[in-house]
């Protein structure tokens, strides 16, 4: 009897320090554990920064200003995207296409621009462009193609971005069982119908989650478009952060503004897409509410 | 006899050097039911999947309700040719291949909306008028995945019937059912025959189901129809060995 061991027959004082800390330690949720962990890089960072001589001062006069550009960014992000989304649509029917110009355009388009570096294709539009035209057309209709920097860098991301994304479309298309392109057309629907009331639709929510991460990767890359040498007016958080910090010799405020601007702009838009998602399930969740 | 309401000629198909269907003829009359059955691999599905050119044949010529197609290349005038042909034919699908993106109604009303050129109240009606056919009318506003097997085939019925096809093609309905969801497809398919007179060509393996329904049986045999005659025939008749040896195993 006396020797069955039990849980107290071990006595408390016997334990050390480290196991102590250890089974306090279990009790705490590994969520909030990570954000301890979070809260003290920040710490850290903020400390380094202020050992550092960071000018809190100077953030709080000029950050509004940096600040207020996201609104740049998020205009430059929306065209571009929804350029993207057209010429990525264009260029996956192109892919899926059987007739050989369709092909043979939307492959030499994928190619080329997912084979080059984004910031080179931005001073094409920017630089070469105009060149080619004033070489090639009457002068009234070169000028056309003279653009300035905010235009020639929409235009370049959206195609950057476009043929990415239309490999991201065609493998949605693709995705779509084949079962269901021949039971649209064995009711007599035609190959548009098909495409645009059976495929597309189920394409679209599988090309969602992919297309969301490309258009928070965009919205980062818009910043290449500062590098063109945009106005004041067409500054983004990145440019206006280069602008103010050089004059003032604040880079350090003024780069940090700047990123936890794009940082903040990603993570609510990290949010909104998964409420999307959500949204999207629609038809293929099994359980919905009231079901008893 | 009046006029068949498909005629089938001299078809042949290959998919590359593999030649599936090598030559079949078949003509079935207004309010036939005929029941095709073989061996898996004995092409019954690329025989179905000619009649509305799912597949393209390699040779001969398909006629359904006075449209005639031959085998050929994929013009625009003949891409025309076969959607037409394609109204006049229903298809029920092993997997139902129903569109989970829409409503058990979007389903039934989508292909009448876009080319049936009805009302949309006519197209409503004749879609609900059907689900309750298929006694389905309170499933009108479900998605296709909260439906069990058996209730899915029901709606892929009704969305073939929404067209107001002069024939169904019935590609093994019930394979992919489990046994005890079988008899609401079968009972589905036999009052179309019965009640409505539904001229139908199913592949099937449900015996009892072509006793009781088939005008007639087709046995498939490595691509040619080897076989075929009334059930009585079928099921008590002489008969080749082939057939007889088909039969033995699937009753
Ligand atoms: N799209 C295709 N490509 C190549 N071979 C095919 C295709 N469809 C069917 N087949 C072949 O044709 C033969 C007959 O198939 P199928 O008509 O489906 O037979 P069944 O329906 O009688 O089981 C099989 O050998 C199958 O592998
Ligand atoms: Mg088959």
């Amino acid at each position: 009897m006396s020797n069955t061991p039990t849980v107290e027959a071990v006595p408390h004082q016997r334990h050390g320090l480290a196991e102590s800390l250890e089974i306090a330690s279990l009790k705490v949720p590994f969520r909030i554990k990570v954000a301890l962990v979070w809260l003290v890089i920040g710490g850290l960072l903020l400390i380094g920064f202020l050992k550092s001589g960071f000018d809190i001062a100077w953030m709080g006069d000029h950050a509004a200003a940096i600040v207020k550009a996201v609104w740049v960014t998020i205009a430059f992000s929306i065209i571009a995207i929804a350029c993207a989304v057209g010429l990525a649509l264009l260029g996956a029917l192109g892919r899926v296409s059987r007739n050989p110009i369709a092909y043979g355009v939307s492959g030499f388009y994928t190619s080329f621009f997912r084979g080059t570096p984004l910031i080179v294709q931005l001073f094409l539009w920017y630089l070469a462009l105009p060149q080619l035209a004033l070489g090639l057309l009457p002068e009234q209709y070169a000028t056309w193609f003279i653009w300035p920097a905010q235009v020639a860098g929409i235009v370049g991301i959206a195609f950057n971005y476009g043929a990415y994304m239309t490999e991201i479309f065609r493998s949605g298309i693709e995705a779509v069982p084949h079962g269901q392109a021949e039971a649209a057309a064995a009711l007599g629907m035609s190959s548009g119908q098909q495409m645009r009331r059976i495929i597309l639709p189920q394409a679209t929510r599988i090309v969602i989650p992919p297309t969301g991460n490309e258009f928070i990767a965009m919205m980062k890359d818009t910043a290449l478009i500062g590098l063109l040498g945009t106005t004041l007016m067409w500054a983004d958080p990145f440019r206006m952060a280069q602008l103010s910090g050089k004059a003032d010799f604040r880079n350090l405020e003024a780069l940090i503004a700047a990123a936890l601007v794009y940082w903040g702009l990603t993570a609510v838009f990290s949010i909104f897409q998964r409420k999307l998602e959500e949204r999207m399930g629609r038809g293929y969740v099994r359980q919905s509410k009231a079901k008893t | 006899m009046t006029e068949p309401l498909v005629r089938v000629a001299g078809l042949h198909k290959s998919f590359g050097s593999l030649e599936v269907l090598k030559g079949v003829d078949l003509e079935i009359g207004a309010g036939e039911v005929v029941v095709v059955f073989g061996r898996s691999g004995s092409g019954k599905s690329t025989f179905l999947r000619c009649i509305n050119f799912l597949e393209d044949p390699t040779m001969g010529t398909i006629e359904v309700a006075g449209i005639k197609i031959a085998a050929g290349s994929p013009t625009r005038f003949r891409r025309k040719q076969i959607q037409s042909l394609r109204k006049t034919c229903g298809m029920v699908f092993q997997q139902f291949n129903l569109f989970p993106h829409m409503s058990v109604l979007d389903n039934v009303m989508e292909a009448p909306r876009r080319i049936s050129g009805d009302s949309a109240k006519d197209v409503k009606d004749h879609a609900m008028a059907l689900l309750a056919d298929v006694g389905l009318a309170d499933k009108a506003a479900e998605y296709p995945i909260r439906l069990s097997g058996g209730q899915q085939q029901r709606v892929a019925i009704a969305r073939a019937l929404a067209m107001k096809p002069q024939v169904m093609l019935f590609d093994e309905p019930t394979s992919a059912l489990d046994p005890e969801l079988i008899h609401e497809v079968l009972s589905v398919m036999r009052s179309l025959a019965k009640d409505h007179s539904t001229t139908m060509i199913v592949v099937t393996h449900e015996m009892g189901f072509a006793r009781e329904v088939a005008s007639r049986m087709c046995f498939f045999h490595e691509g040619v129809i080897l076989e075929q005659g009334t059930p009585e025939m079928m099921f008590d008749g002489s008969r080749l060995p082939e057939t007889q040896r088909f039969l033995n195993a699937v009753m």
